[in-house]
């Protein structure tokens, strides 16, 4: 079963801007989705108009298979979301803002209580409860917009940008809370600007850009149309002269740092036979630019290039 | 529509107004106070001494009701244009759009928070008139249900104006320039009976006249103006206000883009 499905959806602002050109988007059920795409490609639009805060221009948006303009209050109830901008009632608490959350889901007073006390406490902002949400750190306000959509324990769960201006280890803590709840059943949509984390974290990605759908398709499946890598090998010893490897460019970046390019024919275990012929032997080694950011540039630029041409 | 669902939102809502209400009483609920004090003292005690009585009734006795209608009326309408904009300012009015209470709910949770603050205002207006003067009821029915209509009334207007506001100074330019001078010349300090018969006519386009009266009438038995027509009046104004509320949520008017 599809968690969202997104038919031939358009969006046309008053001023004329054309956000959304018809795009077509399935994500199953379970999925931890990456809706990725340059600033200003839709992705704020799409999701705006899945969670009823922007107007369609036409199309069709299904959440489980409730249609949000004919079957809003189930659809409504499937989904949470985590929108970009901070967007809490500063001057409530901490607990309030969540229980009230509840409240407009129809949840009673005393399973709100309960869900509040589970989410804040999973989320480390027990303590915080009675405290105004104007007096907290920037990841703590973001933790608290994971609560706030959590508390109806919906089936969707969309992060517009959950970890922006976030330092690592909260973005670490709030990558392991996201993976388990997805692991639990909740299907997770996330749009980010940090490639590594869509890379990590997601199974299918979405790629948008000038409003329309340019990717869409498994991660391993998008990675594998890589045409090449450069990898940086760390060396035991070291060396003075880049070896000359067949099939493969390399270059020193220092005495004991080796970049490779590897085109897609051959595989890494090729070039560990043959450092391994040369007499090197290799530390540790990295790619030189997040797989998914090369992948993601080059789409992007190619899109923008065959538009040029146009 | 999820009936159970909805009830539960609304009351949510009504508990979210009078939490904000309480929470910052000192610009809730004491500045009223003080300003009603201020009239009684100055415009019941001191003036109205020299004015002698009005209908029948001491100056002081005749204000009364309309003071309490007055701080009825602009405390329902600016709690609820207040916090509505508020929330579309920050942001946070998306907790409830993404939701899946109705836009009926929406519009109800806040106009019960303005009546409530209206009516706890009210209340204790009431209360300080006690202090200067007295009051026996008449018609405890139409006192209860013209306050009542009253400040569902001014409660849809204050939601209205929030859904069109874009900045601070739009939630301050209905109540500076047409609800304070409507208040004022809507039969809080005279009987329009003082008046030429053209200055009557022109009063009797004031709505707030109606309300004023009828609500005068609930409490000492005296009114300018039919008490059916102020009736027919409130109810119109609830019917066509909530309607435009509700068609204005229906658009997203200011709200979705």
């Amino acid at each position: 079963m599809n968690a969202l499905t997104i038919k031939n959806l358009k969006k046309t602002y008053d001023n004329g801007n054309q956000a959304l050109k018809g795009i077509d988007l399935s994500v199953k059920a379970g999925d931890f989705y990456a809706l990725l795409g340059p600033n200003g490609a839709g992705k704020t639009t799409a999701i705006g108009i899945v969670s009823s805060l922007v107007n369609k221009t036409d199309g069709v948006v299904e959440i489980f298979g409730h249609d949000i303009n004919t079957d809003f209050e189930a659809a409504k109830a499937c989904l949470g979301l985590v929108p970009q901008e901070v967007n809490l009632n500063l001057w409530d608490t901490v607990g309030n803002i969540v229980s009230n959350q509840a409240g407009y889901y129809g949840i009673g007073r005393k399973l709100a209580r309960q869900r509040v006390e589970k989410y804040l406490r999973e989320l480390r902002l027990w303590d915080r409860r009675n405290d105004i949400a104007r007096s907290l750190s920037g990841g703590m306000k973001r933790r608290l917009m994971i609560a706030r959509a959590l508390v109806h324990e919906p089936r969707l769960l969309i992060l517009d940008e959950p970890t922006a201006g976030v330092d690592i280890e909260i973005r670490r803590s709030m990558w392991e809370y996201l993976q388990k709840i997805n692991a639990a059943g909740t299907t997770i949509i996330l749009t980010t600007h940090y490639l590594e984390e869509a890379e990590s974290l997601c199974r299918h990605i979405g790629i948008i850009d000038g409003g329309k759908i340019i990717e869409d398709a498994k991660m391993s499946t998008v990675l594998g149309k890589l045409q090449g890598q450069v990898l940086i090998l760390s060396l035991a010893d070291d060396l003075h002269v880049a070896p000359l490897l067949n099939g493969f460019v390399t270059r020193l970046r220092d005495d004991n740092e080796l970049e490779v390019e590897k085109g897609p024919e051959h595989d890494i275990n090729d070039l560990f036979e043959q450092l391994s012929i040369h007499g090197i032997r290799v530390v540790s080694m990295r790619n030189k630019a997040n797989r998914l950011e090369e992948l993601f540039l080059r789409l992007v630029d190619s899109k923008s290039s065959a538009e040029d041409r146009e | 529509m999820n009936i159970a669902l909805n009830l539960v939102a609304v009351r949510t809502v009504i508990r979210k107004e009078m939490s904000r209400v309480l929470r910052i009483w000192v610009q809730t609920i004491v500045p009223p106070a003080i300003t009603m004090t201020l009239y009684f003292i100055i415009f019941g005690n001191l003036i109205g001494r020299r004015i002698g009585t009005m209908d029948g009734f001491d100056y002081m006795q005749y204000i009364a009701p309309g003071l309490i209608m007055m701080s009825v009326i602009t405390n329902s309408y600016g709690n609820v244009v207040s916090s509505f904009f508020g929330a579309k300012f920050t942001g946070h009015i998306e907790e409830m759009l993404i939701s899946p209470m109705s836009n009926a709910s929406i519009i109800i949770g806040h106009v019960a928070g303005g009546v409530l603050r209206g009516l706890l205002v009210g209340l204790l207006v009431t209360m300080i008139a006690l202090f200067f003067t007295r009051l026996d009821v008449a018609h405890p029915f139409i006192m209860v249900s013209v306050v009542l209509l009253s400040s569902i009334v001014f409660s849809l207007a204050g939601f209205i104006n929030a859904v069109f506001a874009r900045k601070f100074d739009d939630i301050s330019i209905v109540p500076t320039f047409v609800l304070t001078p409507l208040t004022y010349l809507g039969g809080v300090f005279y009987s329009i009976s003082m008046l030429p018969e053209f200055w009557q006519g022109v009063s009797k386009a004031n709505p707030i006249l109606y309300m004023v009266n009828a609500f005068r009438f609930g409490i000492l038995g005296t009114s300018d103006i039919s008490i059916t027509h102020a009736y027919t009046i409130l109810i119109g104004f609830v019917v066509v206000l909530f309607s435009a509320a509700f068609f204005l949520m229906k658009k997203g008017v200011g709200i979705r883009e």
